[in-house]
């Protein structure tokens, strides 16, 4: 075990499948040489050459659609697209080629591409460096996609979405790189040394894709939330001194829906938080998901608490942020419901 | 499974540590280029692409047929705005070191271009530009306290707070809404010079971009439609030499200059020295007079370098040598414009100095002014209600709900 953030644990889990297979390939603005802009692949190109960790061009289509291509011809491509803001330019390489090739060849083809890319708020960025797009790419068929919420299982589920023959988008919460991040934005940074999540083991494990984590448990509620609001809706849950099952989704396609199912049979009560918009957000998913499956142990209203259906603010960041006081808001709501 | 590859991987001529070396960049001696008549077919033009048309030679002094007639007043009105860009620069950076606005970026060696480029546009003209054309602004006559008050997100800042430093506009000054994601603007300027030939209209647009974002679909997509379709637009490329960490050759630099970019298409490219500004005016005036008098679009690759960061969040150092704008042979465009003035017999070094210390003090007042209507951290302060204004024309029923839920959160805490 060592202590690593979530940056360095990212590294660690693209170090150990560069070592460990020699069809694993890098692709990404910024990446080589410089290591990208948030250091996830600081040291890779010297270590393995720039056949295996390769600079790109400025063109997130280019990236993925070469990526497709480089995978398709026996390598396993890991695609890394500057910030989630920039996937747009690739979309159409993602959604109607790497999600559906497998299908439309009748299952001849496929490219495993991993694509990477850090996602969320709270850093400043405004209206094009904060976005959490990951619902347009949970409603395709044919992707994976995952957001983890701390640095072990970062590295656990980058290497099975690595592994993996299908394609994955991996969201990184940048907010939570450093440490983590309870949603208050006065209180000084904490560091991963802090946190459970921080020790990571330095070798190869996985963590399979389709598991939610139980994070805390707890009677009064279930909190379903996922990347950084992991991390505020503990401090929400010990703040309003409730028991609550907070539960960790992890992989948003495919969904653990027994573990969500198990947890909200037992609570009755369910609160789903994500950082995103409301109006057809992943959110909206998991709430329908607990109503088919647990509606008659259902005790009140599922509540969401998500971001507005705006832009991200430069200026009211921590207004649009779901911060503590919005799940608190939301925890009254579903306790109090009859 | 590495070991035999061929993939060319492109490589900068020099990374930290090393001799800076431009033996790369080809050159041609100022006033060597021919000047021809702006009317000319594409096909007979090819080589301007690949030449560089300098006026200013080494000593300050213009040279052959692209040398432009202007006035010494505008000339020394052009010093100025770069000097005042340059001032702004530097003090929006300290600002952002100490933490008073949360990002800059600075245009250090490209003033020349963002100037000499403005002296010819129309106010009529509209202008899509990128993050590094401040200095065009100030040009077309926003005010610089108004640049600043975007870069605080206060309560005059023009976005309302809704971007991050340096995505400007200005609707008066025919300057178009600066976006985070590179490239896009450059249909946008094929599609409003579109416009304007379908109305009939003789207004032209421009739109810049940088070496590192032509690899973008958009460049593509907006060549392909200003070759198709001729509108009166004016594409520039704003190479200087580095997108964040990498040269100009991960976007194709190294086979062809960008200027050439179009010629597959039929778009005439012009190469020009980006660090002299009278052969920025002059082939602007030329692509400008093309476009009103026989129509269609001309694609500008400006050859500058870099001379800052790529941000505050950057440090260049990592990637490329500390000394290598000092080596650049195209020099720094305000001193070259100042040589050219004082050997001209306009100027002074004493003049300079004295304008750049009032320019400090014209910098230094506007921040004053610019913090009196807020900063990130200090009264006055947006309203945050006004966060669900202008998603939509009117404010959505779901959004006033939403303003409101917000309200009580926020009146619950206090
Ligand atoms: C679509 C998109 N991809 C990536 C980025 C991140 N990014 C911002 S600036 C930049 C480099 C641009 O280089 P260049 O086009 O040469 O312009 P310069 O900064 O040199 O003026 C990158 C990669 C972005 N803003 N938008
Ligand atoms: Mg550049």
């Amino acid at each position: 075990m060592s202590q690593m953030t979530m940056i360095q644990a990212i590294n660690s889990a693209l170090d150990v499948m560069l070592d460990k297979d020699p069809t694993v390939i890098l692709l990404g603005e910024d990446i080589g040489y410089f290591g990208g802009v948030f250091r996830c692949t600081d040291g890779l190109q010297k270590k393995y050459g720039e056949h295996r960790v390769i600079d790109a061009p400025i063109a997130e289509g280019g990236i993925i659609g070469s990526a497709i291509g480089i995978g398709v011809n026996g390598l396993r491509p890991v695609a890394e697209i500057q910030f989630a803001d920039y996937i747009y330019p690739g979309l159409d390489q993602i959604i109607s080629e790497l999600a559906r090739l497998r299908y439309r060849s009748g299952g001849d083809y496929f490219s495993p591409v991993t694509v990477r890319t850090p996602c969320g708020g709270g850093i400043r960025g405004g209206q094009t460096h904060s976005q959490s797009p990951e619902a347009l790419f949970t409603h395709l068929s044919g992707i994976n996609t995952v957001m983890p919420s701390n640095p072990y299982d970062a590295k656990g589920l980058l290497i099975s979405a690595i592994e993996s023959d299908d394609p994955v988008v991996f969201f990184e919460p940048k907010r939570i790189y450093n440490g983590p991040f309870d949603g208050d934005p006065d209180k000084p940074a904490l560091a991963w040394s802090s946190h459970p999540g921080g020790d990571v083991p330095e070798g190869y494990y996985s963590i399979p894709l389709g598991e939610a984590a139980v994070v805390e448990e707890g009677d009064d509620l279930s909190i379903i939330t996922y990347g950084t609001m992991v991390h505020v809706a503990q401090a929400a849950v010990k703040k309003a001194g409730i028991s609550a099952d907070i539960i960790d989704v992890r992989s948003l396609v495919p969904l653990d829906v027994e573990t969500l199912k198990q947890s909200v049979e037992k609570t009755g009560r369910c609160l789903v938080a994500h950082e995103a918009s409301k109006f057809g957000g992943y959110g909206a998913e998991l709430t329908a998901t607990v109503q088919e499956e647990c509606f008659w142990h259902l005790q009140a209203p599922i509540e969401r608490v998500t971001g507005w259906e705006t832009p991200y603010p430069h200026a009211f960041e921590w207004d649009y942020f779901p911060g503590q006081d919005r799940i608190l808001a939301g925890i009254r709501n579903v306790l109090e419901a009859v | 499974m590495t070991e035999n590859s061929s993939l060319h991987i492109p490589r900068p001529s020099a990374r930290p540590g090393d001799e800076p070396d431009f033996s790369y960049l080809a050159l041609s001696e100022a006033g060597a280029v021919r000047y021809p008549d702006p009317c000319t077919p594409a096909k007979d033009i090819e080589h301007l692409a690949g030449d560089l048309v300098r006026v200013l030679d080494d000593d300050g002094v213009a040279q052959g047929e692209w040398a432009p007639e202007i006035e010494p007043a505008q000339l020394l009105e052009a010093l100025r705005l770069m000097l005042l860009t340059r001032q702004l620069d530097d003090r929006m950076h300290r600002m952002q070191r100490q933490g008073k606005i949360s990002f800059y970026m600075q245009s250090i060696g490209e003033e020349a271009i963002s100037v000499g480029q403005g002296m010819v546009f129309k106010p009529t003209d509209m202008m899509f530009p990128s993050y590094r054309n401040q200095a065009l602004f100030i040009q077309r006559g926003t005010d610089i306290v108004d640049l600043m008050c975007q870069c605080l997100s206060n309560t005059r800042d023009m976005c309302k707070g809704r971007q991050m430093p340096i995505m400007y506009h200005d609707r008066k000054a025919n300057m178009f809404s600066i976006s985070g994601n590179l490239a896009t603007q450059y249909p946008h300027a094929v599609g409003w010079a579109m416009a304007s030939a379908i109305k009939g209209e003789d207004h032209v647009s421009s739109a810049w971009i940088g070496d590192g974002s032509t690899a973008e679909a958009d460049f593509h997509y907006a060549l392909t439609f200003a070759a198709v379709y001729q509108p009166p637009v004016i594409l520039n490329v704003v190479n200087n030499q580095w997108a964040i960490s990498t040269f100009q050759g991960f976007a194709g630099g190294q086979r062809r200059p960008f200027a050439a970019r179009g010629q597959g298409l039929g778009i005439p490219g012009v190469r020009v020295d980006g660090n002299d500004l009278l052969a920025v005016y002059a082939v602007t005036r030329w692509a400008v007079e093309r476009a009103r008098n026989c129509g269609g679009p001309t694609l500008i690759e400006h050859v500058t370098y870099r001379g800052g960061a790529h941000s505050t969040s950057d440090d260049p150092s990592r990637y490329r040598p500390k000394d290598e704008w000092s080596a650049f042979p195209l020099g720094d465009p305000v001193k070259r414009l100042k040589q050219h003035l004082i050997k001209s017999g306009h100027w002074s070094d004493e003049q300079h100095e004295a304008l750049n210390q009032e320019l400090k003090e014209t910098v230094t007042a506007a921040w004053k002014e610019a913090i009196s209507y807020g900063t990130m951290n200090d009264a006055p302060s947006l309203d945050v209600r006004s966060m669900f204004d202008d998603v939509y024309k009117e404010v959505p029923e779901r959004l006033k709900r939403q303003r409101q839920q917000l309200l009580d959160i926020k009146g619950a805490k206090s």
